[in-house]
């Protein structure tokens, strides 16, 4: 039943209804079930899993109601809890816990816990006041969806919590939403003989803790939306909470099952008090934009929408609707990773068959026109470009993706006079009358290098031209699919590693792969994905060229932060993965002399041992050596997108302060929201060099815009 | 009282679960084929239009992970698409949530469907219709469009 309790949080009240049940039967049981509870909670703060512990923490103070805990020990609890903020030199997200942990729980057994000690209960609300005046809120902007506050504004989670219980406490704690089984049995629970809670003292604050991030409360709806069906409750109301709490319970039930999800979330109790579609719609867009990353992938939101709108034809693909509208609506000022994922989910929903006319009339680089292009390019990916052409009405041609075809700088006639044109030309008929490596070497060698006074004469040193023929000739010759040129950096392997040996070698092979796909972003993504992977390049490479004044134009485009973030994924698996591998051969070490020690009998001398321990010694040795240039290649690749976001930016500050023109213009915005969105995709690998950055790049040198971010994110843990 | 149930409900996972298809061309035994099944990371994905790229398979197959390779399925004759595909992502856990996700859901305008594959070997990429497509399409009557239109043997009277 614990099990029970922990995992079905949205039914908590049953649960406790029975224990409460079998406590008045049976003391020792109801003694025993309280001491596990505890156990079990003093296990999940030690591990990490504040989630858990929140309902564990609602499920014991439920038991109040349920006559299983008296009441005063359940007070008692709650002011260990509110005296975590007392302590010093702990993170602020831990006192935060521990005083979400008491709020949350006070829509279940705030009335019983005031009717029985209102004193203790008033004194613990107004420490709660004074610790929640005191907190720091610099995190806040770097986790709000919008940037604006209106129509609603995106509040901190335990300001919204506060302004619920205390309109809770206002409304004298009547709490008329949640479903409570055991007032149909209060005649035999109030029979039961209770329990005292033992003392609770929080776990100390460790280097090991890890609390839950803060939160931003998402909302886009209130009772305005649906004037025809029944009021949905306000904000700062308590039955808001207690929905939007158990609707997130069910996702996080039964993500993997995405029919039962949808089945569970749409038979939520309630159904004719509440506009349950508009709270189901409001919640799933709060986990889809959630900041840092939604809690579950997300495609599992689009799919679950659409077995909701299966579900409820008449009714939830209406609100959807009016959802997206309203997204698409306010664009303006949404964070652009939320607009991303917006993107992502706006093509399988029709997103584009509104009226779109009023972004013809604007920059292409505001965010509504932005935002139409990238979603007809992702259709494009889904479909194929003529489709594009023939839906799209000819006045938003300006928005339409180009044609993804390859650009193929030797292949006019006209650009015979062109360098290398010819060894092109010859390259072309070698590769098709499939020439070996050491062919195109000899074709190549009569390459001239333009960089002339480099070259040493011996071996292949930086020769842009060369790179340029023979990248331009294979990938053109390979346009055809991704199969076709993944065959061919296969085939051209060793060619492709020789020339781009230098770092200049894979900015330039980069380079040339967007000159001669710039039309056809999928194209390029993979192309670098398997660059990186077969080691042609190196994920420095990308990042400088992702910075670079050649892709400026394209620098805003979606297409280029997914090759960024990919980038930095692959780098950080690739740790990831040296790092079990070394601990895993720790580990054979280990159980090796484990297996020897208890094989005493043996009369082993200690050169045979040492001998068996050799190669394995040998092996973890290499590893650590891999791991440490792994984490050093690691740290080197954030360090060069933060100096260089650093760079960009205050070029663009610089300017605008010397033109006396605004800071804030749309480049702007995106560029310091992609700045923000490094840091939080990848804040637990960031905080490992919270040092190094504040020492060497977030120095208070730089313009306070850019170290803004920075202390956001610094909040954000502390 | 048994919470065995509720518990079950909560730990189900029928989209990732092995379907009833056995792949009878499989060498080895039903045990091997399930064990490869269970670690797979390579889905065969059915029912696709004849029109249908490997571009367009990447773009929504990448939405569950990185994809490794993805292998369009050809008529054996005519070396042409016949409306299927593997997907082979590095990781069993994308490969999951395409099983959860992406399965059912439309491709060009069709309800794809992905399953469990033992691993892609060479020749599997072949129809095994008598006229070098898909089984499906030599007996089907109906008039599929992305699929050639009648099946073969209605087109052969």
């Amino acid at each position: 039943m614990q099990k029970c309790a922990r995992l079905l949080p949205e039914k908590l009240t049953v649960y406790t209804t029975l224990v409460g049940l079998l406590n008045a039967r049976n003391y020792n049981f109801g003694g025993e079930f309280v001491e596990a509870m505890i156990r079990q909670l003093k296990e999940c703060l030690k591990v990490n899993m504040y989630n858990e512990a929140v309902h564990l923490v609602r499920f014991l103070s439920d038991l109040v109601n349920c006559h299983v805990i008296a009441a005063p020990s359940m007070v008692a609890m709650f002011e260990n809890f509110v005296s975590v903020t007392q302590e010093e030199d702990v993170p602020q997200v831990r006192c935060d816990w521990y005083m979400f942990a008491f709020l949350s729980s006070l829509p279940w057994v705030g009335k019983e816990l005031y009717e029985k000690k209102d004193a203790e209960m008033d004194r613990l609300l107004s420490q709660t006041e004074s610790y929640l005046k005191r907190r720091q809120k610099i995190h806040v902007p770097m986790l709000q969806v919008w940037t604006a506050d209106k129509p609603h504004p995106q509040e901190e989670y335990l300001d919204c919590l506060w302004s619920q219980i205390q309109k809770l406490k206002k409304d004298r704690w009547q709490e008329r939403h949640i479903l409570r089984p055991y007032l149909a049995f209060d005649s035999v629970l109030c029979e039961a003989l209770q329990h005292n809670l033992p003392p609770f003292t929080p776990p100390p604050h460790t280097e090991d803790s890890v609390y839950p991030m803060p939160r931003v409360i998402f909302r886009m709806f209130d009772y305005t939306d649906d004037p025809e069906g029944p009021v949905m409750p306000g904000s700062h109301s308590v039955e808001r909470f207690v929905i939007e709490e158990n609707l997130h319970c069910i996702i996080k039930s039964h993500w993997k099952e995405r029919k039962t999800c949808a089945a569970q979330l749409l038979s939520y109790p309630g159904n004719n008090k509440i506009p349950l579609n508009y709270h189901i719609v409001e919640v799933i867009f709060a986990e889809l934009f959630q900041l840092p990353s939604p809690p579950h992938i997300e495609v599992m939101y689009t799919t679950l929408l659409i077995e909701l709108c299966k579900l409820q034809p008449g009714s939830l693909p209406q609100v959807l609707a009016q959802a997206t509208e309203m997204l698409y609506m306010r664009l303006d000022t949404m964070n652009t990773t939320c607009v991303d994922r917006l993107n992502a989910f706006a093509k399988s929903h029709h997103i584009l068959s509104f009226d779109r006319s009023d972004c013809l009339t604007q920059d292409l680089e505001k965010p509504k026109p932005k935002f139409v292009r990238e979603v007809l390019e992702k259709c494009m990916r889904l479909s194929y470009h003529q489709r594009i052409i023939d839906i799209v009405p000819a006045s938003f041609s300006v928005l339409s993706p180009a044609n993804p075809v390859c650009i193929y700088k030797y292949g006019d006639e006209s650009n015979r006079s062109l360098p290398g044109y010819t060894v092109a030309l010859c390259l072309t008929i070698a590769i098709k009358n499939k020439a070996s490596n050491d062919e195109i070497f000899s074709i190549l060698k009569d390459v001239p290098n333009p960089n002339q006074d480099d070259d040493d004469g011996e071996g292949f040193t930086f020769n842009p031209l060369k790179i340029e023929v023979f990248v331009q000739t294979l990938l053109h010759l390979a346009a055809k699919s991704f199969s076709h040129s993944f065959s061919a950096l296969a085939k051209f392997h060793e060619v492709f590693k020789t020339l781009a040996e230098s770092d200049e070698g894979k900015l330039h092979v980069l380079r040339v792969v967007y000159e001669v796909w710039k039309n056809h972003p999928q194209m390029i993504a993979v192309l670098v994905d398997k660059m990186i992977r077969t080691q042609i390049v190196d994920c420095a490479a990308v990042a400088n060229w992702i910075f670079s004044s050649e892709l400026a134009h394209d620098f805003t485009r979606f297409y280029i932060w997914e090759i960024l973030h990919s980038t930095i994924r692959k780098m950080n698996k690739h740790v990831l993965k040296i790092h079990k591998e070394l601990e895993e051969t720790k580990a054979r070490l280990a159980r090796q002399h484990k297996r020897r020690d208890s094989d005493d009998d043996d009369d082993d001398d200690d050169r045979s041992t040492d001998r068996e321990d050799g190669p394995l010694e040998e092996q973890i040795e290499r590893l650590q050596e891999k791991v440490e240039s792994a984490q050093s290649e690691q740290k080197n690749l954030f360090l060069v997108i933060f100096q260089r976001f650093i760079m960009l930016l205050t070029e663009h500050l610089v300017r605008c302060e010397t033109g006396g023109i605004d800071v804030f213009t749309p480049w702007y915005k995106s560029c310091i929201e992609r700045l923000q969105q490094i840091f939080l995709q990848h804040h637990q690998i960031i905080q490992q060099y919270m040092v190094t950055l504040e020492n060497l790049l977030f120095t208070a040198e730089l313009d306070h815009h850019i170290l803004a971010v920075f202390q956001q994110f610094c909040a954000l843990q502390a | 009282m048994s919470s065995g149930g509720t518990l079950s409900i909560l730990r189900s996972d029928s989209y990732a679960e092995l379907s009833q298809y056995r792949d009878q061309h499989f060498r080895g035994t039903r045990y091997d084929q399930e064990r490869l099944l269970r670690k797979s990371c390579t889905l065969y994905v059915g029912n696709l239009s004849f029109y249908t790229t490997e571009e367009q398979i990447h773009e929504l197959f990448g939405k569950s992970g990185d994809i490794k390779k993805v292998i369009m399925g050809l008529d054996k004759v005519k070396k042409t698409a016949c409306g299927f595909c593997f997907v082979e992502y590095y990781a069993r856990g994308d490969a999951e949530n395409a099983m959860r996700y992406i399965n059912g859901t439309r491709l060009d305008d069709r309800i794809i469907r992905t399953d469990w594959d033992a691993g892609f070997k060479e020749g599997r990429q072949y129809g095994r219709g008598r006229s070098g497509g898909q089984v499906r399409d030599e007996y089907r009557q109906d008039y599929d469009a992305g699929r050639g239109g009648y099946g073969k043997t209605v087109q052969c009277q």
